[in-house]
């Protein structure tokens, strides 16, 4: 007995060893190494300097900085307000009682989601250059009976400059595609968990579809909606691989392209400076941070008030 | 629950159900455009693929001629992909980079799931000092976002001299806190704790348990962890891109980068290499499809 419980005394320390061993060298460590390079001024790995708080300072007058979190904000509007209501519609479409073929139609939706992002990029770039990608040849396409209609040329212009001048809207519009079909799934789960007979005592009630809809389902998700949403914004304020290989490892004219993230990859691994990218780094988590303690207090909130 | 709500709707009169297939209708009208728009890239991505630069300035799709259906299947051609494995001017070794790929994606996905099942299970099922600390601790570095590691941890491979080196992409993958997490629940909601003790009275060591136990019992966890880890880094850009240099190093996902910069004027070879790179993954991902969807959802709407 004494030494069974010697054993079982051990072993949880035994299971965990290898997890703990890579966790505290590759994650907890750096994370300490981050706090303190945020003070230092680096060049490449080998070269430090101390510099304080400075980093943070120089971040907060720095016109680069703010316009990667300028653009980094207008795509998770982009992200929030554009792709996750196409979500929920595609999910109430796909629980629709009754409906035949609803896995294939899932498997379908679902698939751009497995596509790596390096490998959507490339593509996307492909998508929208001007004349020869799909984007424009398909809109021109489409809106050709404008133009014959009216006799003056009212179709879309082939040389529209998506990644010339539009970056963000070309970049909303491929994480539409590579993402709507991954968070529809939250939805359908959500969807699905909603009690048949709250839905069909409300239409017994004589509760039409809008009514439904804001009296029924959307309290019914509404946890897991926020749970999306913060997702959706985590995932959103990381972006960088989309962009800088669509544009050609820049940020594109004027810009326009440019990342929070990207922002530190550039000063970090392009400039060297490894000090002030963690500082970069330290300023999205803050901004992260913010955003999940807000979304676990109103989460909490509702609950009290249930 | 589709016999009973059939009766009522015929109760109440067939317009009823005369609407209803009418909105069924166009619910499949809807969910059968997205799916188009969803699929036409990758066609697209498809038929560029086969393509020369001449042909595919020409047409859209499948150029049109005089072959069966209207098309000119002869205007196709398979040398894009015959150059990425084949070509020795190629400055990537396609064909490498994705045994490349295969292998830091099999062999992360194999370590870092067994160390997170462990891990899981020991956080899950016994006391010891220390554990609400590591629980504590893999809780609050979920929240971590990975960019803000990539400095430090960058200086840390070159310290340990793992940079332009294969340990130095796989090791830090090994131990996603989220994974731990993953498995702690699992084990806490399918592993009964009077099973281990009956195993424990029956003689079973503890590493026995584990593994004759434990494992069988959280199975969809394991497949669906396998999945995810297996994704991720398959898909994963920047990591590579910061740790490695040498291309007979490169996994797809930098090599199809490098195929974009070095021949942006090749449209077919670019497309060739995307496809590739993607294909194995879609087919194998849609094939296990159920189970990866239960396992990502679960987290959210089980509360």
């Amino acid at each position: 007995m004494a030494t069974l419980s010697s054993q079982t005394r051990r072993a949880p320390w035994l299971f965990l060893l290898p997890f703990l061993a890579v966790f505290a060298t590759f994650t907890l460590y750096p994370l300490i190494r981050a706090m303190m390079l945020a003070g230092q001024q680096t060049f490449g790995p080998g070269y430090t300097k101390w510099v304080g708080g400075s980093n943070f300072a120089a971040l907060m007058n720095d016109a680069l900085f703010w316009t990667a979190l300028k653009n980094t904000v207008v795509f998770t509007l982009g992200s929030v307000f554009v792709q996750l209501p196409v979500s929920l519609a595609m999910a109430m479409m796909l629980e629709a009682k009754g409906l035949r073929g609803k896995g294939v139609y899932r498997a379908i939706l679902f698939a751009p989601s497995l596509v790596g992002v390096s490998f959507a990029a490339v593509l996307f770039a492909l998508m929208f250059e001007k004349r020869t990608g799909l984007v424009n040849q398909g809109l021109h396409g489409a809106t050709a009976w404008l133009s014959l209609l009216s006799g003056k040329d009212l179709a879309w212009s082939l040389d529209f400059g998506w990644l010339e001048q539009h970056v963000m809207a070309a970049l909303i519009v491929a994480a539409l595609w590579m993402y709507a079909g991954f968070n529809m799934l939250f939805f359908s789960a959500a969807l699905q968990n909603i009690r048949q007979d709250i839905k069909e005592a409300a239409t017994v009630d004589g509760a039409g579809p809008v009514a439904r809809f804001f009296h029924v389902t959307v309290p019914a998700i509404r946890p897991v909606a926020a749970f999306v949403v913060l997702l959706s914004i985590i995932g959103s304020f990381q972006l960088f691989e989309l962009p800088y290989l669509m544009l050609n490892g820049g940020a594109g004219p004027n810009n326009r392209g440019l990342t929070v993230v990207m922002y530190l990859y550039q000063v970090g691994f392009e400039t060297g400076d490894l000090g002030y990218a963690s500082a970069i780094g330290w300023t999205l988590t803050l901004i992260l941070l913010g955003f999940t303690i807000a979304q676990r207090m109103t989460a909490r909130g509702e609950e009290v008030a249930r | 629950m589709s016999q009973a709500s059939t009766q009522t709707s015929v109760s109440r009169g067939s317009s009823m159900q005369a609407s209803r297939r009418m909105s069924l209708w166009l619910t499949h009208g809807v969910l059968l455009a997205v799916s188009v728009l969803t699929v036409v890239p990758f066609f697209w991505l498809f038929c560029g693929s086969l393509k020369t630069n001449e042909v595919f300035l020409e047409s859209t799709f499948i150029p049109r001629g005089d072959g069966a259906l209207g098309f000119a299947w002869n205007r196709l051609t398979g040398d894009n992909y015959a150059r990425l494995f084949t070509d020795p001017e190629l400055d990537i070794n396609f064909g490498r980079s994705l045994l490349n790929s295969v292998f830091y994606s099999s062999v992360s996905a194999v370590l870092a799931t067994l160390f997170c099942a462990m891990g899981g299970f020991a956080l899950a099922h016994y006391r010891f000092r220390g554990s609400k600390l590591v629980t504590a601790l893999v809780l609050a570095a979920v929240i971590i976002p990975g960019p803000l590691l990539l400095a430090p941890g960058y200086q840390l491979l070159h310290n340990f001299g793992m940079l332009d080196n294969a340990m130095g992409l796989i090791l830090p993958a090994l131990a996603p806190a989220f994974g731990v997490f993953l498995f702690r629940q699992a084990s806490i909601s399918s592993v009964p704790a009077e099973l281990l003790e009956a195993a424990r009275i029956d003689g079973s060591s503890e590493v026995g348990l584990f593994f004759r136990m434990v494992l069988p019992l959280v199975r969809p966890m394991i497949g669906t962890f396998l999945m995810i880890t297996f994704l991720g880094v398959w898909n994963n850009f920047i990591g590579p891109q910061v740790v490695l240099q040498s291309r007979s190093l490169f996994p797809l996902s930098v090599a199809v980068a490098e195929l974009k910069r070095g021949y942006y004027a090749e449209y077919g070879l670019q497309m060739a290499g995307t496809v590739v790179s993607i294909v194995p993954v879609l087919f194998l991902f849609l094939l296990l499809q159920r189970e990866l969807v239960s396992g990502l959802t679960s987290g959210a709407v089980k509360e």
